[in-house]
């Protein structure tokens, strides 16, 4: 009960911080549109006949499960941010246990995160992108699960750092190359053996295709690598391990300075 | 009500302990000072007792409940206001208090104020009344003068009704008038609640009101007890005399029973009797005569710069 209290509590901050913080709204919605309206469209009027896909649309699925995923795992980074700045010491002496603030922190950032998948859907109808009522209802699901994964992988990364220097320095070379081995821009059906196995184990890879999957299943393409049953369990399994064991560091590296 | 026993805390990769193994207890219901300057260990006590950093080695109990074991019952035990303001900017004033409410269990969630429950909103009300600051409850708490904003923190701090209230350097960074009120706010605090409060600082006349105050320096215990207490203790009252005869002084200030250190000029300890007395007493030509009465506060400044040299 308590638990349950607090831990809604935490996630109602964090949507509340959102809607309170216009700037960062804007923001959250710039890099999806940037890479979905420039990057997509320009990809679909040079390569798009070769690919023999619409690069547009491959784009648009992928950069909507990144983002949702890229979207929670950096609020859960902000763990470190409330903990220099003030805030989270108000949380971390409060009698509610450790794996509440987290399973709290990653529904609020999950919450948070979901507009922003609208915005981009919202996006896409702009752009003439097909989307039908079926496609909405699988995809849906799809993104809640990419959020709340995208969350244990904040998890895992944050008890690895020590500061918010280290986070603002080491994120992007966990986040940056997953773009391009994960098939966020480019198929990833033919990679060179490295670069296949880099790829194979980037987080990353099963939130976008999860997200493709959920698209295409419709439309007869095939531009998925694994199918929503695969995806899922591969997923079940990381997000097992990223919280038990980031929970685990995470606890002890808070306690054992 | 706090049992500190031989509490040592060294952090990874230093090299001397930051606390290094203190001994204090505080009783139900006292006011309590760790006094000591900048860097003394105040704040890693704090955070030790408050269950937020383990100790290397020692431990303490709070109410009973013990800081590593029983960390959660201690949470539940102690309200802590930080050196740092730890309330939400972004948030209503209203609102950073339901969410300590809620961390603490102390109402069910409800996702707006006018949802929760009755109790919650008349204690509201009746915390805001007290602050003064009813007009402003549902304002950003960011458009908040600093001196209501430690205000706000402590009530927030009171809302689960803590055995002990930890402040942590609660008036750093304000201003004298702010710091007064808030002080009067905190005496006021103490009177109507009887909450134990334990408070660090490093103003020395912080200290004068507490009931016990414990001097810390290097993560080492320099002094203990009321503030009259360590007055006698650190303040060294004497009188410095000399004489052309030194030999023939010596002779006649231990005949006359007086302490004295070692050699010439010679520190006549008071313990007691006036300047004026032991002058009179004193037979033997004097070629020096000097007294010395320090303050608390000279006291203070010697211990604390004492490892300086």
């Amino acid at each position: 009960m308590t638990e349950a209290s607090a831990i809604l509590a935490i996630a109602h901050r964090d949507f509340i911080k959102l809607l309170r913080d216009r700037a960062r709204i804007i923001s959250s919605f710039a890099f999806p549109l940037i890479f979905i309206g420039v990057l997509g469209s320009s990809l679909q009027s040079g390569f798009g006949e070769q690919a023999g896909i619409n690069l547009l649309v491959f784009v648009f699925t992928g950069v909507l499960g990144m983002t949702i995923w890229q979207s929670t795992a950096q609020g859960i980074i902000s763990l470190i941010a409330d903990r220099e700045e003030d805030f989270s010491q108000e949380i971390f002496v409060s009698p509610i246990s450790r794996y509440s603030i987290i399973v709290g922190k990653i529904l609020g950032e999950s919450l948070v995160a979901l507009p922003q998948a609208a915005g981009i859907l919202a996006f896409a109808l702009v752009l003439r992108i097909p989307l039908s009522l079926d496609q909405l209802a699988r995809i849906a699901p799809a993104l809640l699960v990419v959020a709340v994964f995208g969350g244990a992988f904040g998890v895992i990364v944050l008890a690895n750092l020590g500061s918010q220097r280290a986070a603002q320095q080491i994120f992007p070379f966990v986040l940056l190359p997953q773009y391009f081995v994960a098939g966020l821009f480019n198929p990833i059906g033919n990679l060179p053996l490295p670069l296949d196995i880099l790829s194979k184990i980037s987080p990353l890879r099963y939130a976008i295709d999860l997200t493709r999957d959920a698209y295409y299943s419709t439309t007869g393409e095939r531009v998925q690598q694994f199918d929503a049953l695969t995806n899922l369990a591969i997923i079940a399994a990381l997000f097992v391990v990223f919280m038990v064991v980031g929970t685990f560091l995470f606890v002890r590296a808070e306690r054992n300075r | 009500m706090i049992r500190v026993e031989d509490l040592v805390k060294r952090y990874k990769k230093a090299e001397t302990n930051a606390v290094d193994g203190i001994s204090f207890q505080v009783k139900a219901g006292e006011f309590f000072v760790l006094l000591g300057p900048n860097g003394a260990g105040k704040t890693t006590t704090i955070s030790i007792l408050t269950t937020t950093l383990s100790p290397t080695s020692g431990g303490a109990t709070i109410d009973g409940s013990d800081i590593v074991r029983e960390a959660s019952a201690v949470r539940r035990k102690v309200g802590i206001i930080f050196q740092r303001p730890s309330l939400d900017q972004n948030l209503t004033a209203e609102e950073n208090i339901r969410f300590h409410a809620l961390l603490y269990g102390l109402y069910p969630y409800a996702p707006t104020y006018a949802l929760m429950q009755r109790a919650y909103r008349g204690q509201v009300e009746e915390l805001a009344g007290l602050l003064g600051i009813a007009a402003d409850i549902h304002k950003p708490v960011r458009t908040f003068s600093g001196g209501m904003r430690r205000k706000l923190e402590i009530m927030r701090s009171l809302l689960h009704r803590p055995k002990v209230l930890f402040l942590d350097e609660p008036t750093a960074g304000l201003d004298v008038p702010t710091r007064r009120t808030l002080w009067e706010h905190l005496t006021e605090v103490r009177r109507t609640s009887g909450t134990t409060i334990f408070l660090t600082t490093h103003y020395l006349e912080e200290a004068e009101e507490a009931d016990r105050v414990c001097i810390i320096d290097k993560g080492k215990i320099v002094s203990f007890g009321t503030p009259d207490e360590i007055k006698r203790d650190l303040v060294e009252d004497y009188v410095l005399v000399d004489a052309t005869d030194r030999s023939a002084l010596g002779d006649e200030l231990a005949r006359l029973g007086y302490a004295t250190s070692g050699g010439a000029p010679f520190k006549v300890e008071l313990n007691g009797h006036t300047v004026h007395s032991i002058l009179r007493s004193i037979e033997t030509p004097l070629s020096v005569v000097k007294t010395h009465t320090p303050t608390l506060e000279d006291a203070y400044l010697e211990i604390v710069s004492r490892g300086d040299d």
